[in-house]
């Protein structure tokens, strides 16, 4: 099959210098690189900073909402006119949440996550040297680092950065005098998003290209790990799903620039009624959703292919259920298509199709139960490891649980009149896919840190970082639930002008102090990360005992990934436990004629001649058995 | 690997030092030029200072109780005994957060739980708030028996060198069961939720006892009731003006007798109408008391159609809050005001509802009378303007 011919240009693992004058500079190797490797941790690094910023908003509006009639002098000190008289003032709030959310969402759990290890395993985990087009790899991260950078800047604009929440919603978004955020701000955030839905296309284009073409000698799609399937499911919901937010978001660059009103119609603003007519807001909704519920499960899936993977290996199990869990897989990737209405129940739009979403969103509940009752099939009688990865991967099961659950609520468009827009849906959307993503993100951190850096994380600081984390987030997240049933709206500014909501004010000084907490969790993680890349214990090749094809790679990092042959691959990614084999765990390059002790009929399904020789084999056994 | 001799190198940590310096000169330059010049700066450094030094401690401590562990470890380990069992420590503290976890999730839906709305004050809202109890009740199951299943095979399994997993990789019969046994209680779900939201939001008899319009920017909310021939004059929102806020349309008869109100005011057991419109961006009407909810869309009016049951009257002895009143407020950002957007919305008798009515001062002000003369420019219109009014009045 497919192996790349590779230029051996010499390895780049010299302590001193960077002057090397021919093909690996300094630029080439550190900088511009096109090795999927390096680009990976690129994205990594990149996605943590990223993490690291808006985790430090939400501190800053947890702050707000707990003290809201304090003054904090340094506020002042660190957002000058942002936060006068030591509060935050009102629109920068609206911005904190909606920078919190856009990088979040776009930056830290679609590019951190999938950037990170699609790039890392697609080509490690199928048996390939590189990328189908490493170039473009490349680009796809410098668009995504100036997309950032972009995005970051609008904190210097005078007016503020973009505040119309990270939906972005006209007539507020395309109106630049309905609020300071929607001038300048919005302008970067727009600039920022459509430069990052290029990189999303072409990092996307690739790790489909690369999954579909550029496998090794006997990787079928059936023998592929579940990481791979998923970053693969969610490079093509990507490459389906971002082209419409484009094109939502030129309309909105042309209603706000071109005096077009594809958006906007019938508006009095600031006692001047505007010439738009004939536009719908509703239309942006459509489109913005459109993409944006496949985002969600761009956000979670690849978080549940690492952790199925995980929880594998740590369990010393195979997984359960392998091919429901590529079925429920491509069942959620296909359905994610027709919810999106049910961000839209009580918007104005039919009824009647509000009724058909609820449907349709009910329905991926069941592909969702189906992975999570495996998960937890797969934990029963396993021989379970406590690393921290795999502590991880339960807490992404834990949150998935959580938050999933809740969705039965708002997925049910009687049930939203009442919920949409409240608290609950910050708790919900903050388990499911914030929490059970960063999670599995997390997981995958720990788990493939040898793989990228070439050195072992410390593990005590890992159980460290995960507990606090993980107790955290439960204690943040759980209580709003209950500021939702009693209709407490999201995005409020302080609640002090409603007597009703008084009363949730000590809950919203606990949940502050609680996210602080797992804030400076996350300082044991930066510090953790930081030292081992550098000063950590040096990795041996497989340090997991994993079955997967990227351990079989050296450890010394190579353009090219192998050298010499890439290994051939005979058998799936989860012989783990197998009865019968002297170790736990068979690699899937390991050919079952070096495992005959081990083998069973099922493994030699689509395979007569191996089914031949296995019974000759166990035939043979029998026949010495009665001999002794 | 080259980035290591650039963080090692002392150059770095002196340019870091120097950075450093310059920082922290530019940070107390900063205050002096912002609003905080009058704050006692002196005091809000030590502030800080003293966090920094709580974690600086905190990490310490961290740091100590790691090298214990380490040196704890490695002597066992030098005597020929195992180092610690992180497995089992691991193990054990899923168990322990199993149990406390459980515990805190029944403090939090006990505790916390209480505090959510009284009971609905509409009649749809009880179908609405039956179907969360069925959902909560469900869910919570699941809930209650994954997360125990979780947690509870962490522990259990925990890992040994003395065992090995249980080589199980598919079971096709418990995969049927556990596809077919969520797909039948989804199906239940979906099947009641589809009846109850069809008969909350599609109705043969859209036209409601009382039309009340509703109209939403930014930051407040217009409420304009029809006058005793119960109908609102139609709108178009090139008629605005300073006094015709809602550019009502004043060729349409029916505008004349309209009215102008500061709360909404609703009889209790009546078909109420409320037409939602939004003048600038998107708000939305919540009432969560009623269930009731909507976007107010620019360009799309929308209404939303219940019956109050209970007066806020009675509402006060319920909740047993003498300050009690039912909100009307937004729930869709909408701008820096969005937090506060609120009306107060009263549920009264028929006999007071007639009474209050009564008194609402007319939608057409005198100040709007003088300015439709004004603005019909041509003196024809003007006059026939003038002659309906005065046959309307």
């Amino acid at each position: 099959m497919s192996t790349l011919a590779v230029h051996d240009h010499g390895v780049v693992h010299h302590e001193d210098g960077h002057e090397h004058h021919h093909k690996a500079t300094f630029l080439n190797t550190y900088v511009f690189s096109q090795d999927h490797k390096y680009i990976a941790k690129q994205f990594l690094v990149t996605g943590i900073i990223m993490a690291f910023i808006a985790m430090s908003l939400s501190i800053l509006f947890r702050i707000q909402l707990a003290y809201p009639e304090k003054s904090f002098p340094f506020l002042t000190t660190l957002l000058g006119h942002f936060a006068p008289n030591g509060r935050i003032s009102a629109d920068f709030y609206m911005s904190l949440v909606t920078i919190h959310g856009t990088i979040m969402v776009f930056f830290v759990l679609t590019a951190g996550l999938s950037g990170t290890f699609a790039n890392l395993l697609i080509p490690l985990q199928v048996g390939a040297r590189d990328m189908a087009s490493p170039f473009v790899n490349m680009l796809s991260y410098w668009f995504f680092l100036m997309a950032s950078i972009v995005m970051l800047s609008s904190f210097f604009v005078q007016s503020g950065p973009a505040s119309g929440g990270w939906t972005i919603y006209p007539p507020l978004s395309a109106l630049p005098k309905s609020m300071p955020g929607s001038g300048m701000g919005m302008t970067l955030w727009l600039v920022s998003m459509v430069m990052f839905i290029a990189s999303q296309l072409m990092g996307g284009i690739n790790y489909i290209s690369t999954v579909l073409n550029m496998r090794t000698k006997g990787m079928d799609l059936w023998k592929m790990p579940l990481t791979v399937w998923a970053l693969f499911l969610t490079a093509v919901l990507g490459v389906l799903s971002f082209p419409v937010l484009v094109a939502g978001v030129v309309l909105l660059i042309f209603d706000r620039s071109a005096g077009t009103s594809f958006y906007l119609s019938d508006i009095i603003l600031n006692n001047q009624v505007q010439p738009y007519e004939g536009g719908s807001p509703i239309l942006f909704q459509h489109l913005f959703w459109f993409l944006g519920h496949p985002e969600v499960y761009i956000v979670i899936m690849p978080a549940m292919g690492l952790s199925s993977e995980v929880l594998a290996v740590n369990s010393r199990k195979p997984i359960f259920g392998y091919h429901a869990m590529v079925y429920s897989l491509i069942g959620i990737s296909v359905l994610s298509f027709i919810v999106w209405g049910h961000h839209m129940f009580v918007t104005g739009m039919n009824p009647f199709l509000g009724g058909v979403f609820m449907i349709t969103t009910l329905i991926i509940a069941v592909p969702s139960a189906v992975k999570t009752f495996n998960w937890l099939a797969t934990l029963w009688r396993g021989n379970i490891r406590f690393t921290p990865a795999m502590l991880f991967a339960i807490g992404m099961v834990s949150f998935f649980i959580s938050g999933g659950l809740t969705g039965i609520f708002l997925g049910n468009a009687a049930l939203d009149i009442n919920l949409h827009d409240t608290y609950f849906v910050v708790a919900h959307f903050h388990l499911v896919m914030g929490s059970a993503a960063i999670f599995g993100m997390l997981a995958g951190v720990y788990h493939w840190f040898p793989k990228m850096f070439r050195r072992m994380m410390d593990e005590r600081l890992g159980y460290l970082h995960f507990w606090l984390t993980f107790i955290g987030a439960y204690l943040v997240f759980f209580p709003m639930h209950f500021m939702g049933l009693e209709g407490v709206p999201r995005r409020y500014y302080a609640f002090t002008e409603f007597e009703s909501m008084k009363h949730w004010l000590t809950v919203n000084v606990f949940i502050t102090w609680s996210a602080i907490m797992a804030g400076i969790a996350q300082l044991a993680f930066a510090y953790n990360f930081i030292h081992s890349i550098f000063w950590g214990k040096k990795t041996v090749q497989n340090p997991w005992n994993s079955n997967t094809l990227e351990w079989t790679a050296p450890i010394e990092h190579h353009h090219g990934n192998w050298i010499g042959e890439i290994p051939t691959v005979y058998r799936w990614p989860y012989d783990y436990s197998k009865p019968g084999h002297d170790e736990d765990f068979i690699p899937q390059h390991i050919p079952f004629s070096q495992t005959m002790s081990s083998n069973l009929p099922h493994d030699f399904e689509d395979n007569p001649g191996g089914l031949a020789e296995h019974t000759k084999w166990t035939d043979a056994q029998k026949a010495n058995e009665a001999v002794k | 690997m080259g980035f290591k001799h650039l963080i090692t190198s002392k150059k770095t940590l002196s340019l870091f030092a120097a950075f450093v310096l310059f920082g922290t000169n530019l940070m107390a330059q900063t205050p002096a030029q912002g609003d905080a010049a009058t704050v006692d700066k002196g005091a809000m450094w030590t502030g800080i200072a003293y966090y920094v030094l709580l974690f600086l401690v905190a990490s310490v401590c961290v740091a100590i109780v790691g090298k214990i562990l380490r040196v704890y470890d490695l002597t066992q380990k030098m005597q020929g005994k195992k180092g610690i069992n992180w497995n089992g420590v691991m193990g054990i503290c899923c168990a322990i957060f199993l149990v406390a976890g459980m515990y805190g999730a029944y403090w939090s839906l006990t505790v916390q739980g209480s505090m959510k709305l009284p009971e609905p004050a509409s009649a749809h809202g009880g179908s609405i708030d039956d179907m969360f109890t069925t959902t909560t009740i469900l869910t919570l199951i699941v809930f209650v028996i994954t997360q125990i299943c979780l947690f509870g095979f962490a522990f259990v399994y925990r890992g040994s060198d003395k065992r090995k997993a249980h080589f199980l990789p598919h079971n096709n019969t418990i995969e049927k069961v556990w596809t077919i046994i969520p797909a039948i209680v989804l199906t239940i779900l979906v099947v009641f939720g589809f009846f109850t939201w069809q008969r909350v939001m599609t109705s043969t008899e859209v036209k409601g006892d009382i039309n009340i319009d509703v109209t939403g920017h930014q930051f407040a909310w217009e409420i304009r009731y029809p006058g005793a021939d119960g109908k609102l004059g139609s709108t178009n929102f090139r008629l605005f003006t300073a006094a015709n806020k809602l550019g009502v349309d004043f060729k349409d008869r029916n505008s004349f007798d309209d009215l102008s109100a500061d709360t909404l005011v609703l009889p209790v057991n009546k078909s109420i109408r409320i037409n939602i419109h939004a003048q600038d961006v998107i708000h939305s009407l919540y009432m969560p008391h009623f269930r009731v909810q909507l976007n107010a869309v620019p360009g799309l009016p929308t209404y939303f159609k219940f019956v109050p049951t209970i007066t806020t009257a009675k509402m006060k002895m319920i909740t047993g809050n003498a300050n009690f009143e039912y909100l009307l407020y937004c729930n869709k950002i909408c701008g820096s005001g969005h937090w506060n957007m609120q009306k107060v919305v009263r549920v009264v008798s028929q006999a007071e509802y007639q009474d209050w009515i009564a008194k609402q001062k007319p939608y057409l002000s005198d100040q709007l009378r003088k300015e439709l003369h004004f603005a019909d420019s041509k003196p024809a219109n003007q006059v026939s303007a003038s002659n309906r009014l005065a046959v309307n009045n």
